[in-house]
C-alpha cells in the first residue's frame, strides 16, 4: 500500500539557493510519479500575504499538496547570516534562528494534527524540530534525511554546538535517517553515534532533459587553444575553493593556455579575490559571481574540465550537472558523489600537487577527456531521482 | 573426428602462466623532463614491484612449487607445462632467488614443459612483427639459460590467437600454438581434440574454458552451485570427457594458486588431491603440451580471422585496446620504434619494451565500468584515467630521453669527424 508522506522540505529550483531545494525537487517528482502522496511543508517569506496557502505541485497527483509556512528560514543559514539577513521589520519572525527554528516546529505540529499522513520525512535540521513535534502529536514514524551536517558546512571547524543538539535529537528521535551518501553515513556515525544499522543511503540523482545536452556551440565562442577549468559553488571553507585556487596557481607556473573559473558566492569570496591578487594570477583566475539557469549551463558547456574540491561534500549534484552538460569532472575523493561516478578523476582535496598533475594530464590528452566526457556522460543519465525514490518507498515500508 | 570412437584416453594437459609486469609507478606531468625511473615505486605497494614479486611468491609461487615437486615425486605419470614472460624471470632473479630456483627444480625433473612466448608478454604482434620476433628469441634465450630447455610450443600473449599468429609461429620453429576454445570458432566440435591451423602446418591445443575456469575463476565462489569444489568431484568431470575427446587443456593462470584464490579457500588442498582422483581412472593421465603434440593426430582445421583472446566473455582484445586511452597509448608507443632502436641505448630499448607489457594498457580498462555492475578488473591505480595519465607523462618523459640521445648522437659523430 502506497503511504502517504508528511514532508519538510524546501523551496524548490528557480527560487533556491543552493542543492537542497534542487533534491528536494528532483526527489518530490520522481515520489509523485510513483504514486506516492506528499504532503510538502516548507519555509518561505509570504511578506504577510496568508499564513499559509494550498497548491497543487503536480496534475497527476492531485492529493499532493504544498503548505507554506511565512518564514525567512532557508537551507544555508547559519546564526550570523540569520541576525544579518533577515528582515527584522516582521514582528512574526523569530528573534534569533533558534527561536525562528522553534517557531516552525510549532507549526510542524500544527500541520500534522490537520492533515493525515503516515510518515513524516524532514530534509536537513533546520526542520528537524517540525519532524519531531508532528510525530509527537501523531506518533506517526519519524524519517530525517541528512543531506549535510554542521561538520560540512563548517568545513571541521567552527561547529555550532546548539545546532549539533538540534541534529542530534532529530536523529535519535528518528525511526530511520537517510544518509545522502556512505560518506555522510559515516559522518554520522562517527560524530552522532547514531548506530549503523539505522541509517540507510539514498544517492542523489540528477535531472535533465535532452536539450541540455544539444548544443555545444559556446565551445567555439572560445579562444582557439584556450581551456577552461571550473568550478561552481558557494565560496565557503566547505567547497574547498581555496584548494582550486592553490592548484590554480600551480599549474599555472606551468601553463600559459589554461584558465580557471570560479562561479559562485560567499563569505570567502574577499579573501579569495586577494589570494589571487597575491599570488599574481589574477588574470587567469576569473570570478563570474552566482550564475543559474541558463548562465550556468553555458558555463558548464564552455568549461573545459569541471572540479569539485570540497573539504567535505556529503554528496554533490554539480558535477552531475556538469557530466550532462558534456564535460568531464575531477572529484575530491572527500565526497558522496565520487563513490556513485566512476568515470572521473579523483583526488584528496588537500593534495593540490596531484589535482595540478591531473588537470594539467587532462587538458594536455586528449583521450583522457574524450573517455571522461562519454561514458561519465552515460553513467551520470544513470544516477536518477527514480531511484532514489524507489529507495525512499522502500524504506517507508519498512516504517 | 573419428565416426567410431574406440579407446580414448584424455589427457590432462595443465599449463600454468606466471607473469609479472614492470608497473608503472605514481608519474605526475610535473616529473616529466627530471625523473627517468619509472617503475621504481618506493613505497610498499601494489605499484612497488619487488614489493609484489616478493608478496607473489611468497603467497603462490614457492608453496605451490613445493606442492607441485612433491606430486611429481609421487606420481611418476604427472606432468604438466608452464609459460614465463621474461619481465617475471628478470624480477624473480631481482627480488626472489628462491622463488626462481623451485621453478628449475621443477623443470630439473624433466617432467615439466617450457613454452615460449614473448619476453615482454606485450601484444608487439599487432604493430610489429619484427619487434614481436625480436621478443620471442629474447624468451628463448631466457629459458634456455635459466633453464636449459628450448621451448618448443607456443603461446601468445592473453592467448590471443589467429591464422596469422599461428603462421609466424610456425615459421619460428614451434610445432604447436596455444588458443582459447572460443564457442565461435569451434562450432560443433570439442576443445578436447588437437586440430590444425588453418594456413599453417602447426598443431592447435584449445582451452577447455569451462574446466579451465572452474578452477581459475569459480573455485570459491559460494553462489555457485557446484561449490564447494572437490578434486574428486572435478576428476569425475574430467572422466566425463573419456570416449569424446583426447586431451582436456586447462590452462590458467599460476597466480590462481594463493593469490586469485587464497590458500583458505582450499586451493592447495583441491591441487594435493587431484592426481589421485584423475590417475583412479586408469584411461587418464596427465601430460605436458609436447607429449600431447607427439601422441595424437589432427583432427580437423580451425579457421580463425578476427584474433580471439582468453578474456571476459567477448573472448576478444577489447580489455587491452577498447577504448580510446588505450588505443592511443598503444599507437604512440609503437610508433616510436624506429627512434627507440635508432638510439642503439639498451637501457631504453629496455625502457620502450617494459612499456609493451600488456598489463599496461589493460589498467586502463574501462570496460563494465559505471553501469552499476561489479567489475572485478584488477587493477593497483585507483582508476584507468589514473593508469593512463601515468603511463602518457612516463612516455612524454620517454620521447624527451629519445630526443636527447639523438642530439649526443649527433655532437658524437660531429666530434669524430
Amino acid at each position: 500500500m502506497k503511504k502517504k508522506i508528511l514532508m519538510f522540505g524546501w523551496e524548490f529550483p528557480p527560487h533556491n539557493s543552493g542543492g537542497l531545494g534542487t533534491a528536494c525537487h528532483g526527489l518530490t517528482k520522481a515520489l509523485i510519479k510513483k504514486q506516492t502522496e506528499i504532503i510538502f511543508v516548507l519555509p518561505k517569506k509570504l511578506k504577510g500575504v496568508d499564513e499559509s496557502f494550498l497548491k497543487i505541485i503536480s496534475p497527476d497527483a492531485p492529493y499532493t499538496v504544498m503548505h507554506a509556512f511565512d518564514s525567512p528560514l532557508s537551507p544555508y543559514l547559519n546564526v550570523k547570516s540569520y541576525a544579518s539577513d533577515v528582515f527584522k521589520d516582521e514582528p512574526i519572525y523569530g528573534r534569533d534562528l533558534f527561536e525562528e527554528v522553534s517557531r516552525y516546529a510549532f507549526f510542524g505540529e500544527a500541520i500534522a494534527k490537520r492533515r493525515d499522513f503516515q510518515i513524516i520525512h524532514a530534509h536537513d535540521w533546520l526542520s528537524f524540530g517540525a519532524g519531531i513535534k508532528a510525530k509527537e502529536k501523531t506518533g506517526n514514524p519519524l524519517i530525517v534525511h541528512v543531506h549535510a551536517t554542521e561538520f560540512d558546512r563548517g568545513g571541521g571547524n567552527s561547529i555550532d554546538s546548539r545546532v549539533y543538539k538540534i541534529e542530534r535529537e532529530g536523529m535519535e528521535k528518528a525511526d530511520k535517517v537517510i544518509a545522502n551518501s556512505n560518506f555522510m553515513k559515516s559522518i554520522i556515525v562517527r560524530h552522532y553515534g547514531i548506530p549503523e544499522e539505522k541509517i540507510e543511503v539514498v544517492h542523489n540523482g540528477i535531472d535533465f532533459s535532452e536539450e541540455d545536452t544539444a548544443t555545444e556551440s559556446m565551445h567555439k565562442i572560445k579562444e582557439a587553444g584556450k581551456k577552461i577549468v571550473l568550478f561552481v559553488g558557494r565560496l565557503t571553507l566547505q567547497k574547498g575553493p581555496d584548494y582550486f585556487i592553490t592548484c590554480a596557481k600551480k599549474v599555472c607556473d606551468f601553463s600559459d593556455d589554461i584558465f580557471f573559473v570560479i562561479s559562485g558566492s560567499g563569505d570567502m569570496e574577499q579573501q579569495l579575490l586577494e589570494k589571487v591578487a597575491a599570488m599574481g594570477i589574477s588574470d587567469k583566475v576569473l570570478f563570474t559571481g552566482f550564475l543559474r539557469g541558463e548562465r550556468l549551463k553555458e558555463m558548464y558547456k564552455m568549461a573545459d574540465l569541471f572540479v569539485l574540491p570540497s573539504v567535505s561534500e556529503p554528496f554533490g549534484i554539480t558535477p552531475l550537472e556538469s557530466l550532462i552538460n558534456g564535460t568531464p569532472v575531477l572529484l575530491s575523493k572527500q565526497s558522496g558523489v565520487s563513490e556513485v561516478l566512476e568515470h572521473a578523476l579523483k583526488v584528496d582535496f588537500w593534495d593540490t600537487e596531484e589535482m595540478a598533475n591531473k588537470i594539467i594530464s587532462a587538458l594536455n590528452y586528449e583521450p583522457v577527456c574524450n573517455c571522461l566526457k562519454e561514458y561519465g556522460r552515460k553513467e551520470a543519465r544513470n544516477i536518477t531521482w527514480d531511484k532514489a525514490a524507489e529507495k525512499c518507498i522502500d524504506i517507508y515500508n519498512t516504517l | 573426428m573419428p565416426s567410431v570412437i574406440y579407446k580414448i584416453m584424455p589427457s590432462v594437459c595443465f599449463y600454468f602462466q606466471v607473469h609479472q609486469p614492470f608497473r608503472i609507478k605514481k608519474y605526475s606531468f610535473f616529473d616529466i623532463g627530471k625523473d627517468s625511473s619509472y617503475f621504481d615505486e618506493e613505497k610498499d605497494s601494489e605499484l612497488n614491484n619487488r614489493f609484489v614479486m616478493q608478496k607473489v611468491a611468497h603467497k603462490c609461487y614457492i608453496p605451490t612449487n613445493k606442492m607441485l615437486l612433491h606430486l611429481l615425486r609421487k606420481y611418476p605419470d604427472f606432468h604438466f607445462s608452464f609459460s614465463f614472460s621474461g619481465v617475471a624471470l628478470e624480477q624473480m632473479e631481482k627480488y626472489s632467488p628462491e622463488a626462481l630456483a623451485s621453478f628449475q627444480e621443477l623443470v630439473d625433473t624433466g617432467r615439466v614443459e617450457i613454452l615460449g612466448e614473448t619476453y615482454y608478454h606485450s601484444l608487439a604482434f599487432l604493430y610489429s612483427k619484427e619487434e614481436f620476433r625480436k621478443q620471442v628469441l629474447m624468451n628463448r634465450r631466457k629459458i634456455e639459460e635459466l633453464f636449459s630447455v628450448k621451448p618448443r610450443i607456443f603461446r601468445c600473449t592473453e592467448l590471443a590467437y589467429s591464422n596469422d599468429i599461428a603462421k609466424e609461429a610456425e615459421k619460428m620453429g614451434f610445432k604447436g600454438i596455444l588458443g582459447e576454445g572460443v564457442d565461435s570458432i569451434l562450432g560443433w566440435r570439442s576443445p578436447n581434440f588437437l586440430y590444425k591451423s588453418k594456413g599453417a602446418d602447426i598443431k592447435l591445443f584449445l582451452k577447455n574454458y569451462r574446466l579451465s575456469d572452474d578452477i581459475a575463476f569459480r573455485f570459491s565462489e559460494r553462489s555457485w552451485k557446484e561449490y564447494p569444489l572437490t578434486a574428486d568431484k572435478f576428476a569425475n568431470w574430467l572422466s566425463q570427457a573419456n570416449g569424446s575427446g583426447e586431451t582436456v587443456n586447462l590452462f590458467m593462470d599460476y597466480e590462481t594458486f594463493g593469490e586469485h584464490q587464497w590458500e583458505e579457500t582450499g586451493i592447495f588442498k583441491f591441487l594435493e588431491d587431484l592426481p589421485e582422483k584423475v590417475l583412479r581412472d586408469k584411461d587418464n593421465n596427465f601430460l605436458t603440451l609436447s607429449q600431447c603434440e607427439n601422441r595424437y593426430p589432427v583432427r580437423d582445421e580451425i579457421d580463425v580471422h578476427h584474433i580471439t583472446s582468453w578474456a571476459d566473455l567477448e573472448r576478444d582484445l577489447s580489455a587491452w585496446m577498447g577504448n580510446e586511452m588505450q588505443k592511443d597509448a598503444l599507437q604512440k608507443l609503437y610508433a616510436l620504434e624506429k627512434d627507440v632502436l635508432a638510439t642503439g641505448d639498451e637501457e631504453i630499448i629496455d625502457c620502450w619494451r617494459k612499456l609493451q607489457t600488456s598489463d599496461q594498457v589493460y589498467y586502463m580498462s574501462t570496460k563494465g565500468m559505471g553501469d552499476g555492475t561489479v567489475h572485478n578488473y584488477f587493477s593497483p591505480y585507483g582508476s584507468p584515467y589514473d593508469a593512463f595519465i601515468y603511463f602518457i607523462n612516463v612516455l612524454s618523459d620517454f620521447k624527451l630521453r629519445i630526443k636527447d640521445n639523438q642530439k649526443k648522437y649527433v655532437e658524437r659523430n660531429k666530434a669524430e669527424v
